[in-house]
């Protein structure tokens, strides 16, 4: 029993294993906390901010907090449901998502998150930026008025060597995601193609192909994001 | 292309660690301005990092460059003291004596010209760094000799026609035209301290752990504006377990309108050194590093001076102060133009070559820092009131300040004021003695701790009765006001990093002010949270189109109730960037309400008119707009 922990997640008690943060508790007992940058297998980067949750007040991110015993943890609370709501509008209004033309329409995390959240119309005017599309890569193409600057593509995609093949560029509300020019030129079809798996929305397409699987029959057109 | 044996010579230097990619950066940055592919290239293959990795760390600091700058480089600070002081006549002098537009190299590539956040030097304003060297109080005909000058091709140091600075300022290895501006001295800058008396001395009578416990009983919290507890930041770091320990002096000031550290690096970089010293004796460090903003280059050769004095005395080195295994040194670092490095971890990242982006938390630096070693990061006027209390004893530091708050707090006063400069007050000095000691009169508003803090108001509303407050700020009203009679300076009250900068009533709050911290905030974020990244610049559209007369009452709310999504950030930019705006609702509420529209519901923003003027432009013609008919 030394190695086991009891949290409370929304009035829940739940034991858990330790050393586990308090995202990998929640989805192990099926609590649903929304996530965007975090994936699974990389080191987590609270860069998106959506599964911030509230311990003894406080806002932390469930993906990198780790759980210690006797945590009470606050999740679906009208508050918080707001706040993640909100970053998502603030998503869709900094960057340019069109899901009736995204390839990754149906696939796309962001989108998905809009709906279980419900977002009818964003609170923020959209700003509709000015943002560029890299084609450069004979393999990839890095749609930028998608991107969501979340780092999954920065952590996973490596060589051999461990050399990155994306990279944040800039800072601030001009921060880009960038493909490097030239490991983008040799990237293979396979790297390629996890990539763009790894993207939660439809920032990385794998060129040369559309898709195998219909808009209308894909994973959350059957089943919503978090259940 | 600068060379490539010469990259790799300089690589060599730095043993090929790509944790030292800052100063590899800043070396190649002395030979060429910029950072052309080439290089990068060369960079990428001898560090073994993809070419987007180490653009990552240059496109991050503002100077570092990826294009090409100038021979001559003027960075003009931006900060609003500046623009108080008419920023903008100095701004159009160097255009128009540059023949350039701000953001942009001359033609010939001799001068640069940029625009930069707030420099440390918000009591001499305007200034502006060039080549590293800093020139305060411009005026538009300094502006012109000094273009003279450099396009005559003389050194720029030679261009310094003034005397130069009180105190250290005028050094031979400083030699700048900065003043100190001392102000008010009290326990903490009075020179009654013998330089190095604690490695003398101190270190044989006190045990590390008495150390630690003196500065515990003296309550001394960080200076930098959060406010931890040093005892205990020194406990925690002494505890964790790790093959070196490391002691960060955090000298990159970077809140507006703050420059005491500036000054006490110059007036008392001893004690600067010595305070890390005894945080290195207290909690069993060998690695101590000072990081120290890009901004004061200028007292580089300096500090590093200072720093081989020590090493001579044996005050850093091996077996400090005759104690047996007690090995310590000090390396500078410098930045290179981030305003976020100030935060702990995002300097930790910094030191190890990369952005500066705050890291999630737990764990914290004392228990995984530097290179993973356990690291306090103390700010620098917390290193040098612990030598002050080592020396005195906590029970004397105890006798100042309040209960919440002892001791002194240095403060950088800047604005609308006669004596701008720096000032040591107890905690719990009235804001309203504050006004009077620096001499500020006509007081509108004052900005407490920097746009990171609050704009706060000094209005004595005392005798007032309740319908008049109401009057003043609906609909918040009394509770809002009552916590105006006789504001203190202390942790409970009114928390400050020492940053205080008064603004009249001449001045425009809003659309001078806090749309100056807005763009701040906005520039300097990493950019790595989406609310912080996202939401300043949200919100400061919001606020611009409040002052185009196109705001309606729910817009107020709409600021207040967004704002609150900025603390769901992971550090205290983030969570802290909407406070200009916010702060400002809350005491200066009737600014904005006079802004906007009472009758109005919705405003679209949409302005069909200017919307077709493009159209008209390339169709020449007139287009005809029936709800004008």
């Amino acid at each position: 029993m030394e190695n086991q922990i009891k949290i409370v997640i929304d009035g829940r008690e739940i034991t858990a294993e330790k050393g586990k943060t308090i995202l990998e508790i929640a989805r192990e007992n099926g609590i649903f906390i929304p996530t965007l940058c975090h994936f699974k297998g990389a080191d987590p980067k609270a860069n998106c901010r959506v599964c911030t949750i509230k311990i003894n007040n406080r806002m932390m991110t469930s993906c990198t907090t780790p759980a210690a015993d006797g945590m009470e943890i606050e999740n679906e609370t009208p508050e918080l449901n707001d706040i993640r709501k909100s970053i998502i509008e603030l998503l869709f209004v900094c960057g340019n998502h069109f899901c009736p033309t995204c390839e990754k329409s149906g696939d796309c995390e962001l989108q998905a998150l809009a709906y279980r959240y419900q977002m009818m119309v964003p609170r923020f005017p959209y700003d509709f930026p000015q943002k560029a599309v890299d084609s450069s890569s004979p393999k990839i193409l890095k749609e930028q008025n998608r991107c969501i600057s979340c780092k999954r593509c920065i952590k996973t995609i490596k060589d051999e060597k461990g050399r990155h093949y994306f990279a944040f560029k800039n800072r601030g509300n001009k921060l880009e995601v960038v493909l490097d020019p030239d490991m983008g030129m040799e990237i293979s079809d396979k790297l390629a193609q996890i990539a763009m798996k790894n993207c939660p929305v439809g920032s990385i397409i794998y060129k040369g192909k559309g898709f195998d699987q219909p808009i209308g029959t894909r994973k959350y057109d059957k089943t919503p994001i978090g259940g | 292309m600068i060379e490539k044996s010469l990259i790799i010579d300089i690589l060599q230097q730095h043993k090929n660690d790509c944790t030292r990619l800052m100063d590899i950066l800043l070396d190649l940055h002395k030979i060429q301005n910029y950072m052309d592919k080439e290089t990068i290239s060369v960079l990428a293959e001898e560090l073994d990092l993809s070419r987007a990795e180490i653009e990552e760390t240059i496109s991050f600091y503002h100077f570092f460059s990826l294009k090409p700058r100038g021979k001559y480089n003027i960075y003009l600070t931006d900060s609003i003291t500046a623009n108080m002081k008419n920023r903008k006549a100095i701004l159009e002098a160097f255009e128009r004596e540059c023949g350039t537009k701000i953001n942009n190299v001359t033609p010939d590539g001799l001068l640069g010209l940029y625009t930069t956040s707030c420099i440390g030097m918000n009591d001499q304003e305007p200034a502006a760094i060039i080549n590293d060297v800093v020139f305060t109080n411009l005026t538009p005909y300094r502006v012109k000799e000094l273009v003279k000058g450099m396009r005559a091709g003389e050194e720029i140091k030679d261009l310094i026609y003034e005397n130069y600075g009180d105190g250290n300022n005028a050094d031979p290895d400083v030699e700048s035209m900065v003043s100190n501006n001392i102000r008010k001295k009290s326990i903490v800058l009075k020179k009654d301290y013998e330089t190095y008396t604690f490695v003398k001395s101190g270190i044989k009578k006190y045990t590390p752990t008495e150390v630690i416990k003196e500065i515990e009983n003296s309550n001394l919290r960080g200076r930098g504006g959060a406010g931890f507890p040093t005892g205990l930041k020194w406990r925690f770091g002494s505890q964790s377990q790790g093959e070196h320990r490391v002691i960060i002096c955090n000298a990159d000031e970077g809140e507006p309108g703050t420059f005491k550290d500036r000054v006490l690096l110059t007036e008392y970089p001893e004690m600067v050194f010595e305070g890390m010293t005894a945080a290195a004796y207290a909690t069993g460090s060998d690695i101590g590093v000072l990081y120290l903003r890009y901004e004061y280059t200028y007292l580089l050769k300096f500090l590093k001076r200072i720093l081989n004095e020590m090493r001579k005395k044996n005050f850093l080195g091996k077996n400090i102060g005759g104690i047996e295994g007690f090995d310590f040194d000090i390396r500078i670092q410098l930045g290179a133009g981030a305003y976020i490095c100030g935060e702990e971890s995002a300097l930790i990242e910094s030191m190890e070559g990369k952005r500066g982006e705050p890291r999630d938390k737990p764990p914290f630096p004392v228990e995984k820092g530097y290179l993973g070693y356990p690291t306090i990061v103390n700010n620098v006027e917390t290193l040098v009131t612990a030598v002050k209390i080592l020396q005195n004893g906590a029970k004397w530091y105890s006798g100042f300040g309040t209960n919440d708050s002892l001791g002194t707090k240095l403060l950088s006063i800047s604005g609308d004021c006669k004596f701008p400069g720096i000032y040591e007050v107890e905690w719990g000095t009235p804001l309203t003695e504050v006004m009077e000691m620096c001499g500020a009169e006509d007081v509108q508003a004052i900005q407490v701790g920097g746009p990171s803090g609050m704009l706060v108001s000094l209005k004595d509303l005392s005798h007032l009765n309740s319908t008049q407050l109401m009057k003043w700020y609906k609909p918040s009203g009394m509770e809002v006001a009552e916590r105006y009679i006789d504001r203190r300076l202390s942790y409970s009250d009114l928390p400050t990093g020492g940053s205080i900068i008064i603004f009249n009533n001449q001045r425009d709050l809003l659309g001078e002010v806090v749309m100056n911290f807005m763009e701040f905030f906005i520039e300097e974020s990493c950019g790595s949270c989406s609310t912080c990244r996202n939401m300043p610049y949200v919100m400061k559209n919001k606020l611009q189109k409040i002052l185009d007369g196109h705001g309606v009452k729910s817009d107020i709310e709409d600021l207040l109730s967004w704002g609150k999504t900025l603390k769901a950030s992971r550090c205290g930019l983030g969570q802290t960037a909407g406070n200009p705006i916010l702060s400002s609702i809350f005491n200066f509420r009737h600014l904005y309400e006079k802004h906007i529209q009472s009758l109005t519901e919705y405003d679209t923003v949409f302005n069909l008119e200017n919307s077709v003027q493009t159209y008209q432009k390339f169709v020449h013609k007139e287009p005809v707009l029936f709800h004008l008919q």
